[in-house]
């Protein structure tokens, strides 16, 4: 469940990230070493959430279809197909592999 | 701020780049909103995630770790995270929003990936200005209507399993991450710490395996010269000479 104090406090928390260059452009700079932190642990949270969000349901392993699914959407993303394209046919390949009895 | 001098300061390409941009965007959204209400959360969790928090990206990953079982704090926790990285952006577009202070307070909500990268686009500081709040109103609006839509019609599937939308979430994700990958160091670090997440998954609890993909930091090096290739989106290195990118690929994450 998402209650509404954690929505509020995601708002209020990602504002404060906004909030401060303009409010203190020209009274503080960021080092190059910290923007670089920010932007990969970006990045990696995403594909952290990927991995698990493919592989796993609750503690355990999630079964096969979907993360082959995942996987072909990642396939057509790498080669440049629309996202629509990409995200119709993850969620298709999982379901016709249910179909056909794939876990 | 008159929309129609926005828009003539602007050149033509410019504009077509943040249509294209925009209409990316509403598909992302869509998404958003029919998955997080498919998944089970009631209407009113995307559209007040999408009007307060207006950052994509982490509205997919809070929503994530919420519909996997993990707790409203992890779901915190890991938006904030990955949102950390408006701050640098706040600090790259602060004299755009030079001025009275109701303009930065209102501009501030509006720093996205998108609206960054074209603000840094323009040379002229009239045209940086123009970029930023033409792209950020029109994301806005377009966000939120889009999270609207694709929220209601969410509430219309039924077994969300056997369309198999539960790997919608993970493709979304994926297909918006990709670009930001191109940097080797980036690459590695992202790769170690989903292993850590997935391994971690069976003995902690749920929401916890993704903070801990964290540790995957210790291989982020130092920042290099020039990042190579990558863009304003997540994870970018820098949000520099976007125009080098396709405008698809401007989308990212918000």
């Amino acid at each position: 469940m998402m209650p509404l104090y954690a929505v509020l406090l995601l708002a209020v928390g990602t504002y404060a990230f906004r909030l401060a260059g303009p409010l203190l452009g020209g009274r503080l700079a960021l080092s190059e070493r910290l923007r670089h932190l920010l932007a990969v642990a970006a990045a990696l949270l995403l594909v952290a959430l990927v991995a698990t969000g493919a592989l796993t349901q609750g503690h355990g392993f999630a079964g096969w279809a979907r993360p082959v699914g995942v996987l072909v959407a990642g396939v057509l993303a790498l080669r440049r197909a629309p996202f629509p394209l990409v995200v119709v046919a993850g969620a298709a390949t999982t379901a016709v592999l249910r179909l056909c009895g794939v876990g | 701020m008159d929309m129609r001098s926005l828009l003539r300061t602007l050149e033509r390409a410019t504009l077509r780049d943040i249509a294209l941009v925009c209409l990316a965007d509403a598909l992302v959204g869509a998404s958003f909103g029919a998955i997080s209400v498919s998944g089970g959360l009631p209407l009113w969790v995307p559209i007040a995630l999408s009007v307060l928090v207006f950052a994509g990206g982490s509205q997919f990953a809070a929503v994530g770790v919420v519909l996997s079982g993990g707790g409203a704090l992890a779901a915190v926790a890991t938006g904030l995270v990955l949102n950390a990285r408006l701050l640098p952006f706040g600090f790259t577009v602060a004299d755009v929003l030079d001025g009275p202070v109701w303009r930065r307070v209102l501009g501030a909500q509006l720093i996205t990936d998108e609206t960054a990268a074209f603000a840094l686009q323009q040379g002229e500081p009239r045209r940086r200005r123009a970029a930023f709040w033409l792209c950020g109103i029109a994301l806005y609006v377009v966000w939120n209507l889009s999270v609207l839509l694709g929220a209601g019609a969410g509430g219309l599937i039924g077994d969300t399993d056997a369309l198999g939308l539960d790997a919608a979430f993970p493709a979304v994700l994926l297909a918006l991450v990709l670009p930001s990958l191109t940097n080797r160091r980036t690459r590695t670090a992202a790769v170690v710490g989903a292993a850590v997440a997935v391994a971690a998954t069976p003995f902690v609890p749920a929401g916890l395996p993704v903070l801990l993909a964290l540790v995957g930091l210790l291989f982020a090096g130092r920042p290099g010269p020039a990042a190579a290739g990558s863009g304003p989106g997540v994870g970018s290195e820098s949000v520099e000479a976007p125009e080098r990118m396709a405008p698809v690929e401007k989308e990212a994450v918000r």
